[in-house]
């Protein structure tokens, strides 16, 4: 099987490692990844502040660039909603090649499609699950605490098949970090105030890394984390799949020089 | 109690959010709330599909309003209640002055009901020399503390109960400093039932209109409502167009939904039916009924394809309890009647400009889609309103802008890649102090992220041609996949460096 790899624009720029380990995990599975160089942006901050005219081209392009491909995994429950329930709009009797059916968030790949038994990694921490909610309420990969309807937690259910890896339980299972996008900037003192409380959360329920499907609910609490010198780390769930060894927080270098 | 000026989301939330600690107490009591109403939804097996039914039922009446509305009017007369009907605010609020100069009416109590909050009846009735008395608790509170309700089911769920202790010290002679939520209580309950005797007519809400009966229905915890029409002559009922339900066996599907969502209750304590005026057992009429359907912009939202669903709203406040927004900010963040995320679907309809900030007010997690009883999709609708609000010019130049640079941006990728770079190495080789400075809105509680040297882009350039390494028991990549093109070739292709 060949898969186009969807990497977010700030993965791409910022968090490397979480796309190679995707790319890692897919290929030791026996997936054939390609990575269309085209690709940027899905366009999810400009239709999230409302300005569908500046996402519009981005969409456009990004079914042409990943045409060729019968699957597209994407390493990001947010950018693979956007494609997913929001491209609708840009799309109307236009061809998006199949793009919106065909993209799937990595975790809902391997799960879904792959059937993935076993990892052959081993992590043997207590890793608190941080379910970011376009995965979540969007896509549903797993149980949003607010329905009553079960549904299966594939996030989990994928890591409970690393090998000495504890998931701990969260107080609060399923709240947001406030990261949202430009709301982080926008609303930056409510945003900053959510971040802290899930961090709390985690550190109280004796998570020693937190791990989450969305990379940028991550950005938000690392950059909280380490303002706070905070020992909690933080890690991609492509980043445990792929057996890389924990990542703490304070180990990280900070940024600049002072 | 009069109209607040609207103050922007994040500079009212930033004040209320300023407070950690109260902020985590306002935060834990909603969440308490969120949680009694989880164990309530969750030990009713047909709990998804009762709000799949409440959505069916709300669409229908929606969509076929007008000649439900007619059927209402027809059977609330024919049961012997007045109708009257109101296009704004301005002519609900001269219709309620004109039934109670025509009666010489000076002393109102009214139960809770944010129809009357959303056409400001309070300060035009006093303004008009009329005493008004609200009579539920919560509201009763923020009343004598000159405030607004901060929750539309909780009106007071900002204030602390010491607080409550020194607002009843002061007007109802309470012993300084109390603060036991069993001696207030008691202290109100005295204080209202002297109100409520001196009453001379009862305002109430109305949670859901039958058409098919022509009765009301009024939710309350505290019975208020029942006292406040039950003891003047005169009751009048103040109604949203949208409190309609088509008959009398559609209730049960609200009333097992309003309480369990809003309180976590499993009804309310008093479910009040009134079917025209009171009557004495030999059947004569004691009592008026007036019942005021107020339109106020609702018709325009039933207009809108994007809106229309937000009219089915029951007022359970169920969003508010759960959104960590709302938990975090306060109800008075939203500077709107209605607070949280329906308020913010509902508040810009009326005044996009002076509500433009609140559809932002939303890191669009959907807990407010999934908790709602009727199925509204909320955080769809908030984007929606961004996108509405963008195309009315109401954006922000400076975001409009950075909009527009980062989709010309994300269309070229070789620029894209460039920028990426310069980018990384600005972040890493320039001085904190150029970095971290006050226009640095995210670096100011947050560290940004450490760049790394490399893009993944440049990662695959390099090593697309090699297997990854693979684990044992494993696939292996077939030799056939091995892409022949070397790194020469792609490095020399590169004209930028990524």
């Amino acid at each position: 099987m060949r898969v186009g790899l969807f990497v977010p624009c700030y993965i791409d720029q910022f968090y490397p490692d979480v796309a190679v380990a995707t790319v890692e995990v897919l290929t030791r599975l026996g997936v054939e990844v390609d990575f269309p160089e085209a690709q940027t942006c899905c366009g999810q901050p400009m239709a999230n502040t409302g300005c569908s005219a500046q996402a519009e081209p981005l969409a456009h392009r990004a079914a042409e660039i990943f045409a060729p491909y019968t699957h597209v995994v994407c390493p990001s429950g947010s950018c693979t909603s956007m494609v997913r329930h929001h491209y609708e709009d840009y799309f109307r009797g236009r061809d998006d090649f199949g793009l919106r059916t065909k993209t799937y968030e990595l975790c809902e790949f391997l799960h879904d499609v792959l059937e993935v038994q076993s990892f052959g990694v081993r992590f043997p921490y207590r890793v608190g699950l941080h379910q970011s909610c376009h995965g979540l309420r969007e896509l549903r990969l797993g149980w949003s605490s607010e329905t009553m309807t079960a549904r299966d937690d594939k996030v989990s259910r994928l890591l409970r098949r690393v090998d000495d890896l504890q998931l701990v339980t969260l107080k609060r299972a399923d709240e947001c970090c406030g990261f949202g996008g430009t709301f982080a900037v926008n609303e930056s003192d409510v945003s900053v105030a959510m971040g802290r409380d899930r961090i709390d959360d985690h550190t109280n329920s004796g998570a020693e890394v937190m791990v989450a499907g969305d990379m940028s609910c991550l950005m938000h609490m690392e950059g909280l984390l380490r303002r706070s010198r905070h020992p909690l780390g933080v890690m991609h769930v492509a980043q445990v799949l792929a057996g890389r060894p924990l990542v703490r927080g304070n180990s990280v270098v900070r940024t600049g020089k002072d | 109690m009069s109209h607040l000026p609207i103050i922007q989301h994040p500079d009212a939330a930033a004040i209320f959010v300023g407070n950690r600690a109260r902020t985590q107490w306002h935060d834990s009591a909603l969440w308490f709330v969120r949680e009694k109403r989880d164990r309530m939804a969750k030990s009713i097996p047909e709990w998804e599909l009762l709000r799949e039914t409440a959505s069916g039922i709300k669409q229908h009446t929606i969509a076929n309003m007008a000649d439900y509305l007619e059927k209402f009017e027809s059977a609330a007369i024919a049961a012997g209640a007045h109708v009257h009907w109101a296009i704004d605010a301005a002519e609900h609020n001269q219709i309620v002055l004109s039934i109670l100069r025509e009666h010489g009416v000076q002393r109102v109590v009214k139960s809770k009901s944010m129809l009357t909050e959303e056409c400001h009846l309070n300060p035009f009735l006093e303004s008009q020399g009329i005493d008004v008395v609200d009579t539920d608790l919560g509201e009763r509170i923020v009343q004598l503390r000159r405030e607004t309700p901060s929750h539309i089911v909780l009106p007071a769920i900002h204030i602390k109960k010491e607080e409550v202790g020194e607002t009843f010290h002061e007007h109802l002679g309470t012993a300084a400093g109390a603060s036991d939520p069993k001696y207030l209580t008691e202290a109100a309950r005295g204080h209202l039932r002297g109100k409520f005797l001196a009453g001379e007519a009862g305002i109430t809400g109305v949670n859901f209109a039958i058409a098919e009966t022509g009765g009301i229905v009024v939710c309350t915890n505290e019975g208020n409502a029942d006292l406040g029409a039950s003891l003047p002559p005169i009751h009048i009922a103040s109604m949203g167009i949208e409190k309609l339900i088509p008959r009398a066996v559609d209730l049960a599907v609200f009333t097992r939904l309003l309480a369990r969502s809003a309180t976590g209750q499993p009804i309310t304590t008093y479910t009040s039916h009134f079917h025209g005026p009171r009557r004495d057992e030999a059947g004569n009429q004691t009592g008026q009924l007036h019942i005021i359907l107020v339109d106020n912009g609702r018709t325009k939202i039933r207009d809108s394809d994007e809106f229309r669903a937000a009219l089915g709203c029951i007022r359970c406040g169920a969003c508010m309890n759960t959104c960590p927004v709302y938990r975090r900010s306060g109800g008075h963040s939203y500077s709107s009647v209605v607070p949280g995320p329906i308020g913010s679907v509902l508040s810009p309809v009326s005044d996009p400009s002076g509500y433009k900030s609140l559809p932002h007010a939303c890191s669009l997690c959907g807990s407010c889609t999934d908790v709602c009883p009727v199925k509204i999709p909320l955080h769809h609708q908030l984007l929606a309103w961004r996108k509405e609000l963008a195309s009315m010019g109401l954006l922000a130049r400076n975001k409009r802008w950075a909009m527009w640079a980062g989709s010309q941006l994300f269309q070229r990728p070789r620029l894209f890649a460039a920028v990426g770079w310069l980018g990384r190495n600005a972040l890493r080789w320039t001085p904190r102090f150029l970095i971290y400075h006050r226009f640095n809105v995210w670096g100011q509680q947050r560290e940004l992220p450490v760049p790394p040297q490399n893009s993944f882009r440049h990662w695959w350039r390099m090593h697309q041609h090699l297997t990854p390494p693979t684990v044992e028991g494993l696939a292996d990549r077939e030799a056939g996949q091995v892409r022949s093109d070397d790194i020469a070739t792609h490095a020399a292709k590169e004209t930028v460096s990524q």
